[in-house]
């Protein structure tokens, strides 16, 4: 009886088990211990081992649907590049992820004290997507010929001595959408830019054989990437809060599809004798 | 004082969309239409601002160098606008077939020097490689490959050896359709995490503001 009662359940008691769940730990400030994967740890030694001065280029592709996961990537990534003094250039393909970037751009720029036009730059967006990947190869002020606040980019020190991906230490692609195989089959292909992607979870899967292929250098896969990064940088951000409640979230789910599949194969076996 | 506007909006907007959780009702409906009109409207702002503003207006007018190779672009772009008068909506399909055909050229030589190749590349990975554990990973690559490959071959019957490597083949996607959905739970839970832990953050705001 049980077991029916269980296939019947309303599936807004599930929806409420798993809201208490996620938000107790936020609640109480439940800490998990994350293991550091070596996609993620690759990624991480790439961007360490680059010279001081050398510039990343942050691609912001995602929009506020994917924030929870992928902002927490850019602010460790960001604490990173600051804390080892390389450059940043900030740049966007998806026009509403533009005031996201900057927000996060900003915001950790003033932790580490850092000059804008100096060491770090936002060049906001440009549309055309891969018309823009393919001219920044030939030279990057061709396209982007003023940043975000409309200054000409010869008027920012930090823009002197880059002109193309030849000056670009790494690229990194903080991925919603599409444009992560662009920058690998145009950019990375074309120009042999070195390329980590940060994407989310949903995205996470099709990547790997890019990183099998030697394609991208490292690999960051959703708020449990974000939060590797975060114990490597060893500055704790939201990715290590939420791995609490995601861990917690995951062993219910995994609790609620056994109970689902005894229930299903009991109810089978009754209805066979019946 | 405007921040707690500003949160008790963005609050009541989480809570609005959630409670279609529970069920279809008139507050989430609100949310929803708020939602597609906000984005309707920003999106008109950008294409605007980054798109026609910075790309064509500015360099026309401010008479920068090549900016009259921007009339080529332009003409096709008008050319588009005919779709609204149906007597020569036909024009429009030079402006179409240009970008076909940029689209396709851009998609060849991107889909074949950089997926392909690479990924084929990827896979002729040596059987025996002096350590068991990558000799055995690089047996699975290999033979995962194959058996999915012959999944999708149709030209025949999927019987005898054919049928047996197709139901490895099947295996093999299943498996990796697994590792998929597993990530996209976790995606989930993760957005559900922000927006939790935003309401929760805002609430312990709101008590400090008061």
């Amino acid at each position: 009886m049980i077991w029916e009662k269980l296939t019947k359940i309303d599936r807004r008691y599930i929806f409420l088990f798993i809201g208490i769940v996620v938000l107790l730990p936020i609640v109480f400030n439940l800490k998990v211990s994350v293991k550091i994967s070596d996609e993620v740890l690759s990624a991480y030694k790439e961007i360490d081992n680059l010279p001081k001065g050398s510039a990343v280029m942050i691609s912001i592709d995602y929009d506020a649907a994917s924030m929870p996961e992928l902002q927490p990537m850019l602010k460790a990534i960001l604490r990173h590049c600051f804390k080892k003094e390389l450059k940043v250039i900030l740049i966007n393909f998806w026009p509403l992820g533009v005031p996201i970037g900057a927000q996060g751009l900003e915001e950790v720029a003033r932790e580490f004290n850092k000059t804008y036009g100096v060491d770090y730059i936002n060049l906001g967006y440009r549309p055309g997507d891969v018309a823009v990947m393919l001219r920044m190869g030939i030279d990057i002020k061709k396209v982007f010929y003023t940043d975000l606040s409309g200054r000409p980019l010869d008027s920012l020190p930090i823009m002197n001595n880059i002109k193309n991906y030849d000056d670009i230490g790494i690229l990194v692609g903080l991925e919603a959408g599409a444009m992560g195989d662009a920058w690998i089959q145009y950019v990375g292909t074309r120009f042999k830019q070195k390329i980590i992607l940060g994407v989310t979870a949903v995205m996470a899967a099709e990547q790997y054989p890019y990183l099998q292929a030697g394609q991208i250098v490292g690999l960051i896969g959703g708020l449990k990437g974000a939060a590797e990064y975060e114990t490597l940088v060893n500055i704790p951000g939201t990715g290590l809060v939420g791995m609490a409640s995601q861990t917690y979230a995951h062993l219910t789910i995994i609790f609620f599809i056994i109970i689902g599949n005894i229930s299903y194969f009991v109810l089978r076996r009754k209805g066979k004798k019946k | 004082m405007m921040e707690v506007i500003g949160i008790w909006i963005a609050c009541g907007l989480t809570i609005a969309i959630l409670s279609f959780l529970y069920g279809d009702n008139p507050i989430y409906k609100f949310a929803e239409h708020l939602y597609v009109g906000y984005s309707a409207a920003y999106w008109l702002i950008y294409i605007w601002h980054f798109e026609i503003k910075q790309m064509v207006v500015q360099p026309i007018a401010g008479r920068q160098p090549g900016a009259i190779w921007l009339i080529i672009p332009l003409f096709f772009g008008l050319l588009m606008l005919t779709r609204w008068f149906p007597r020569i909506a036909w024009v429009s399909r030079w402006s179409i077939a240009f970008t076909v055909g940029i689209g396709s050229g851009l998609v060849l030589t991107g889909g074949v020097q950089g997926f392909i190749i690479p990924q084929v590349k990827a896979t002729l990975l040596s059987l025996w490689t002096g350590n068991v554990w990558e000799s055995i990973n690089n047996f699975i690559i290999i033979f995962g490959v194959l058996t999915t490959l012959l999944y999708f071959f149709f030209s025949r019957e999927h019987k005898g050896i054919l049928g047996a490597g197709a139901n490895i083949g099947i295996v093999f996607i299943m498996i990796a359709m697994g590792a998929s959905f597993g990530y996209t739970v976790m995606a989930r839970i993760s957005l559900l995490i922000g927006r939790l832990s935003f309401l929760w953050d805002s609430i312990l705001r709101l008590i400090r503001f008061f």
